[in-house]
């Protein structure tokens, strides 16, 4: 359909639709605070902007991990239960400090990832299918470390979750150093070129010699460390530990997030900074359509409308 | 597409070692992993059902097993939809909303008759099915993602027609719609006769028809398929229909079986179907694949279930886990039966 309204109207389609798919998201993100700030009272207080940022941070993080999976032409299904999973070690291992609960948690992600990065890499499963085994298993294992929700009172973890560096609140400092970091990786290090190159022909990075393997599994247990990081600041947040519905639809906010932003399902190309405004996207309308009173019935029929919307207007890009 | 283009690249020497390999043995071997990608899973059901029934005095009474039998109608309705998905190498995750719609529906509609319950949950979810299949035939967009926000809308339909899941619906004693879920015949729990009969429609379609040729054709090679001149389109858009028709149909009966169209059901069933359908030697990159796996696939899981019940000391979270840890497996196997045959 696309093609032949190309032939017509040969330059302005398809520049419209270039500009669209690579500044779509900032427009979207605009639109909405300009919206936003003509039709919602109190929408330009400090404290609904930092309201907004904490609840956005999480989703951020986990999208950041995806974002470098789909780069590499994978998806990672498994970052909600990951996200309960973490959720579930830190109640459990906080009884000898937040530090070694902390160090726990990572090596439960490490395995998580590894695990998936395994069947991936090494056995040669299509990653939707080996990520799916975790995402099953893994909520489940969560639930059997922890059935169910737990207070949890530790003055180190409330203050993770609640405490802020000059008026800026640690959730955001940490989604922002990650981003940051992340965007360094995929742009400056070799490990970065390499993602990319696995993203856009695997067989052909296997015969330049790089390490596929190698990268794949890395990719794939930076991600899980990635939702670990998020569950660990959400339980933080709620001070409480709740792993049957921490992280639940987490996987579909941030492939959402990554693909609004611009970055492909067919691998080879990662926009970070796109990524980061998906995610901003999709909360602020959330966010209005639950200030203007609408139920959640139809706040989930609208992201469901936009997700298929985004994946619609990104296609043109993954025939290049 | 991610689901459609995935296979490890096979390394040289691993081709040298396939070249000169016996012809005799080779055809053995080839025969044993297709034999186990076949009947693995009905072999493993066998064995947990005789070691349960030997292990727990109430596994094998006439009350336990009509009960899984029932309680696997549902599952199994669903799982049959998502093999045809399967084969085509996509992929259904809104059948576990449609399901909770599809009950819903059911008992909202009672209200105005049987003939209403009856035929607005398939109306409906067989129309989410249709926009699967559109968006996922024609604008070429990943299965995956195109159901997954169908499981969001669908479920903020069923929250909308709910009040936000306040208001649950009731269906009447004695209709009958309840009659249809509730009653039995020869011993065996209606749901169980409906669900074997489309069992057999299924297989008949899928072996006997030139659509279910057309699905495996799709499945194997798309574009070979197309060149054939297969229609590629509508064999998908016909299989995502075909899927969220049954889901709708399994909420419908599951809602007149329990009398009320619950809006907190078929959370993760779009999973549990998925590993039935796998556990049942679907491939899932498409173009292979058995009915009468999933069906085993479903008991197994419905069995597996039942036995941790049974311990009553584990917590039914353990299903998860076994679930998971089961279809890993399986996957692996799969895939190394599945790279050893294509070497041949």
């Amino acid at each position: 359909m696309a093609e032949a309204a190309l032939k017509t109207v040969p330059l302005d389609r398809a520049r419209a639709l270039q500009w669209l798919q690579r500044y779509g998201v900032y427009a979207g993100v605009a639109l909405l605070l300009v919206v936003n700030i003509v039709i919602t009272p109190h929408f330009l207080s400090a404290e609904n902007f930092r309201t907004q940022a904490v609840q956005v941070a999480p989703v951020i993080i986990v999208a950041l991990g995806m974002a470098l999976v789909i780069g590499t032409e994978g998806v990672d299904l498994s970052v909600g239960a990951v996200m309960a999973l973490a959720a579930s070690v830190t109640a459990l291992y906080l009884g000898y400090g937040l530090v070694p609960a902390l160090l726990v948690v990572a090596l439960f992600a490490a395995g998580a990832g590894l695990a998936n990065g395994a069947l991936v890499a090494l056995v040669g499963v299509q990653p939707i299918v080996a990520t799916l085994a975790l995402m099953v298993g893994g909520r489940g294992l969560a639930l059997v470390l922890l059935p169910q929700l737990k207070d949890l009172r530790n003055p180190q973890l409330a203050s993770l979750g609640s405490g802020d560096v000059l008026g800026i609140p640690y959730l955001i400092l940490i989604a922002a150093v990650l981003a940051l970091l992340v965007a360094f990786t995929v742009r400056r290090t070799t490990f970065g070129r390499q993602l990319l190159a696995i993203g856009d022909s695997r067989p052909a990075a296997q015969l330049a010699g790089l390490p596929v393997r190698r990268v794949l599994i890395v990719v794939y247990v930076v991600s899980a460390l990635l939702a670990a990081v998020a569950g660990v600041l959400a339980t933080a947040r709620l001070q409480a530990s709740d792993p049957t519905s921490l992280g639940n639809l987490m996987e579909l906010s941030a492939i959402t997030a990554v693909v609004v932003g611009g970055t492909p399902l067919t691998g080879g190309r990662v926009n970070i900074a796109g990524t980061v405004a998906g995610a901003v996207l999709i909360q602020l309308l959330t966010a209005t359509l639950i200030k203007h009173d609408l139920p959640p019935s139809w706040t989930q029929i609208a992201q469901a409308v936009v997700i298929v919307a985004a994946v619609y207007a990104a296609r043109g890009r993954g025939k290049r | 597409m991610t689901v459609t283009k995935t296979q490890a690249p096979v390394s040289v020497d691993e081709g040298k070692r396939a070249a000169g390999a016996e012809p005799v043995g080779s055809a053995r071997s080839e025969r044993l992993s297709a034999l186990v990608q076949q009947h693995g899973a009905l072999a493993v059901l066998v064995i947990v059902s005789l070691v349960a029934t030997f292990s727990f005095d109430s596994f094998a009474t006439g009350d336990n097993v009509s009960n899984m039998a029932t309680s696997s109608a549902f599952l199994a309705i669903v799982a049959l939809g998502m093999t045809f998905v399967i084969i085509t190498g996509g992929i259904d995750l809104s059948v576990g909303s449609l399901f909770a719609l599809g009950g819903v529906l059911a008992a909202w509609g009672s209200r105005h008759g049987t003939l209403v319950a009856l035929l607005l949950p398939l109306v409906v979810c067989g129309a989410v099915g249709v926009v699967n299949g559109l968006l996922v035939a024609r604008s070429r967009l990943a299965p995956f993602i195109v159901t997954l926000a169908a499981m969001l809308g669908a479920r903020g339909l069923m929250l909308a027609i709910t009040d936000e899941g306040a208001n649950t619906y009731l269906i009447g004693k004695g209709s009958f719609l309840a009659e249809l879920g509730q009653g039995t015949t020869l011993g065996l729990g209606n749901p169980v006769w409906i669900m074997l009969a489309l069992f057999v429609a299924g297989a008949v379609v899928l072996r006997r028809t030139r659509f279910g040729q057309h699905v495996y054709a799709v499945g194997g090679n798309e574009d070979a398929a197309a060149l054939m001149g297969a229609p590629v389109a509508r064999t998908k858009i016909l299989v995502y229909t075909l899927s969220g028709v049954l889901a709708g149909l399994a909420g419908a009966l599951n809602a007149a079986w329990l009398a009320s169209g619950v809006t907190i059901l078929g959370n993760g069933m779009e999973l549990e179907a998925i590993s039935a359908v796998v556990i049942g030697g679907t491939l899932l990159t498409g173009g292979l694949g058995y009915v009468s796996g999933s069906l085993v696939g479903v008991l197994l899981l419905k069995v597996i279930q039942n036995v941790i019940n049974q311990i009553g000391s584990l917590d039914s979270s353990y299903q998860q886990v076994v679930s998971g840890a089961f279809l890993a497996v399986v996957v692996v196997a799969q895939t190394w039966l599945g790279r050893r045959r294509q070497l041949m």
